[in-house]
């Protein structure tokens, strides 16, 4: 054991020495980080978020005002780029758009949901009616921007509802009203109410964090992982290949010639693999945190998700080199599929747009499940918000690391 | 004299190739043995099937009593290894790869900067320690690759051509490190392709070519086996002429075998004064230009071309 690590942390100060190793590691994500910042308008003041026609279904059988001021918020026009709204009668329907991956976030608006809210019939007070979201578990940003819309209707609701309370309350004490009219007046301020606090603040991407703090969706929160993951995948390749030059060099076979078992070389490998892509990882966070206030969210689940992510591209590191003979073959194939996961994995663009099957297909990528959770993060989630994410990424590191294992124990560390 | 090296019929194939093939020898304690062979002979693979790295088709061999084949774990504490191929990280400093080679090999703590030091001063470099590798002469690397092998002070050094491509000032200091090192009592297997450096420093030799052990013994014996013959070398401004003369002086008066090799050819005369006049005028007539002859007393080369036919340097 104590050679794996004497290996691995050997791996890691070489990474940590070689120049171009480091300009593709943490520069070039830096700076493509940056440069997109600048297109996006982020270091402007502009508010593109790169997230745009997320498809909503909205299901409305409630017949009070507020289920119809819900589905008023999806049909605005400060929502029409983001939101492309879809409303249906019927909720087998709206399901059935969800399961055919057509909407990000069915909306079911029951019958009664404003009455449960700001009841006219006092006996019926303690009614509870609450709004249904049926999400697709494919598109977890939408699902998220979605959330925050919601979340902020219902705020506002509350809003209104409170507010109206306290007027009605005050206009009976002081006897300005009668107790028949408080109902009628009541609703009246509420809605006057919940208009006003959506009128003086626009609706915009925000959520609340597990920790009760607010979290603003920032489009470098978006783009700075997308960068770290993609050039992850050459981090690993890069590692996959030095196992195949130290081949070629001559320290492989003398490492085994010294009283050091194949598993620890092949392990203290891997570690020092795992190592390096961490540290990269880390360092890009700390760096971005640091130098554009990107807000990465709940530091136990970035921690989670940085690991995660990178057993999930280690596993593929594993593969390519179990499988390709020389370094430079590695070299050249690496970075393709550094390229291709980019694309495939929404480093580049957000992968809802991409047709259902390459969404689909993109799920082999450490890149999909990765940029999800850090998206999820970034929008307020906690650890238990990524589950999914982590236990896609751990399925794929642990599932590639075995068959690669088999390929090495095929293959042998050394021809001979 | 105990034997620390017994190699019992060793063979390695690769398909239908046979590298090596059913190769024995033993080597005492204490003795410089050279494995003397053109490129290709299967010197390395001999090395490498005895430093455990490669595992033999079949036979077998042990070292200090204990099989490669079925203990490798413990023969690899036994042996040293210095490749024919500089194996550093030339990003690393010297210090930094003895202190990681010393770990490989399971030192630990005072007793690993210890033999650290030791070395460093063994190879003349502790005042380039911290330099990266990559900034060093190619033979302060040969001295550095060297001085991986002896950090856990093998019984037994395995030496794979160390003097290929480096310098004359380089490969003496090699070769005087090669016979303090025996002096100090360590045993070493030494291939090489250059038949002086075998001459220089063997006790025992063993001629391998083709995969297989031809001869094995002390020079006197080996030499023996050419009787009085001598070795008349001629140099050629062209290859061409070389080859051309080594097939016509094979069927010149007094000599026995003729081979050419690159610029010169290999002439194996019973004696040298009474073949030179003949060899020379051949060479007139046939109107090729002889840039200078040397003779040597009977040697390895002879006994090589003698037993294979070929030079030793093809």
């Amino acid at each position: 054991m104590k050679k794996l690590f004497i290996i691995g942390l050997k791996d890691l100060k070489l990474v940590f020495r070689d120049k171009p190793a480091l300009i593709m590691m943490l520069l070039a994500p830096f700076l493509l980080t940056l440069g997109l910042g600048f297109i996006s308008g982020r270091f402007s003041g502009g508010s593109n978020t790169g997230i745009s026609n997320i498809p909503v279904v909205l299901v409305n059988q409630d017949r009070g005002q507020l289920g119809q001021s819900l589905v008023d918020v999806f049909h605005s026009k400060g929502l029409a780029d983001l939101i492309t709204p879809f409303d249906e009668t019927d909720l087998q329907t709206a399901r059935q758009m969800i399961d055919d991956n057509k909407a990000a976030v069915a909306i079911f608006i029951p019958d009664g949901f404003t009455e449960s809210i700001i009841p006219t019939d006092p006996i019926k007070t303690d009614q509870v009616v609450m709004l249904d979201l049926y999400t697709n578990p494919t598109m977890p940003t939408s699902v998220g921007v979605v959330k925050a819309i919601v979340d902020e209707v219902i705020s506002q609701v509350e809003v209104g509802r409170v507010t109206g309370e306290v007027v009605v309350m005050q206009l009976i004490r002081n006897g300005l009203i009668q107790p028949q009219d408080a109902i009628r007046i009541g609703m009246e301020t509420g809605v006057q109410g919940a208009a006003d606090a959506r009128a003086s603040q626009s609706i915009i991407l925000k959520t609340s964090s597990n920790d009760g703090g607010e979290a603003q969706f920032d489009i470098l929160a978006y783009m700075a992982p997308g960068m770290a993951l993609m050039f992850l995948m050459f981090t690993v390749t890069n590692g996959g290949r030095s196992l195949l030059a130290e081949q070629v060099q001559g320290t492989l076979p003398r490492i085994l010639v010294s009283p050091t078992q194949s598993s620890q070389v092949l392990g203290g490998k891997i570690f020092g693999i795992f190592l390096t892509g961490t540290s990269q990882m880390l360092i890009l966070i700390l760096a971005s945190t640091l130098l554009f206030q990107i807000k990465w969210g709940d530091p136990a689940g970035v921690l989670v998700l940085v690991v995660t992510s990178t057993l999930g591209a280690v596993g593929w590191g594993l593969i390519l080199t179990s499988i390709i003979k020389t370094p430079g073959q590695l070299s050249a194939i690496g970075t393709a599929l550094m390229l291709i996961f980019g694309v495939l994995g929404g480093s580049f663009v957000n992968r809802e747009i991409l047709p259902n099957w390459l969404k689909t297909l993109s799920l082999i990528t450490p890149n999909a499940w990765g940029l999800d959770g850090f998206q999820t993060l970034a929008l307020g989630g906690g650890l238990k918000d990524i589950l999914t994410p982590i236990v896609g990424l751990l399925t794929m590191g642990v599932l590639l690391f075995l068959i690669s294992i088999l390929l090495f124990n095929r293959r042998g560390l050394v021809k001979g | 004299m105990t034997n620390i090296l017994e190699v019992h019929n060793l063979v390695k194939n690769y398909g239908d190739f046979h590298a090596v093939k059913g190769v024995s020898f033993n080597i005492e304690e204490g003795e410089i043995f050279s494995l003397l062979g053109p490129n290709g002979a299967g010197k390395t693979t001999t090395i490498s099937m005895l430093s455990t790295l490669y595992q033999p088709t079949s036979g077998d061999a042990s070292i200090d009593g204990i099989s490669i084949t079925r203990e490798p774990m413990q023969v690899r504490k036994l042996i040293g290894v210095v490749p024919q191929e500089l194996a550093l990280y030339e990003d690393l400093t010297a210090y930094e790869n003895l202190i990681f080679w010393g770990q490989m090999y399971g030192l630990t703590g005072k007793s690993l900067n210890k033999r650290v030091a030791e070395v460093l001063e063994q190879i003349d470099l502790v005042d380039r320690a911290r330099n990266r590798v990559k900034t060093f002469s190619g033979g302060m690397k040969r001295r550095v690759n060297i001085g991986v092998g002896l950090l856990h002070k093998p019984r037994l050094l395995f030496m794979d051509e160390p003097t290929v491509g480096i310098d004359p000032q380089s490969r003496r200091a090699i070769l005087d490190s090669v016979k303090l090192l025996n002096e100090q009592g360590m045993t070493v297997l030494y291939t090489t392709h250059y038949m002086e450096e075998a001459q220089e420093l063997s006790d025992r030799v063993g001629i391998i070519d083709s995969g297989e052990m031809i001869a094995i013994g002390t020079q006197k014996e080996l030499t023996k086996q050419v009787g009085e013959m001598e070795t008349l070398v001629l140099h050629f401004d062209e290859s061409d002429d070389a080859e051309k003369m080594a097939k016509d002086l094979s069927n010149v008066n007094g000599v026995i075998k003729a081979d050419a090799s690159d610029h010169a050819v290999t002439v194996i005369v019973h004696e040298a004064e009474e073949a030179l006049a003949p060899v020379v005028s051949r060479t007139n007539e046939l109107g090729i230009k002889v840039r200078s002859i040397d003779i040597h007393e009977p040697n390895l080369e002879a006994v090589f071309l003698h037993l294979t036919g070929k030079a030793l340097r093809n």
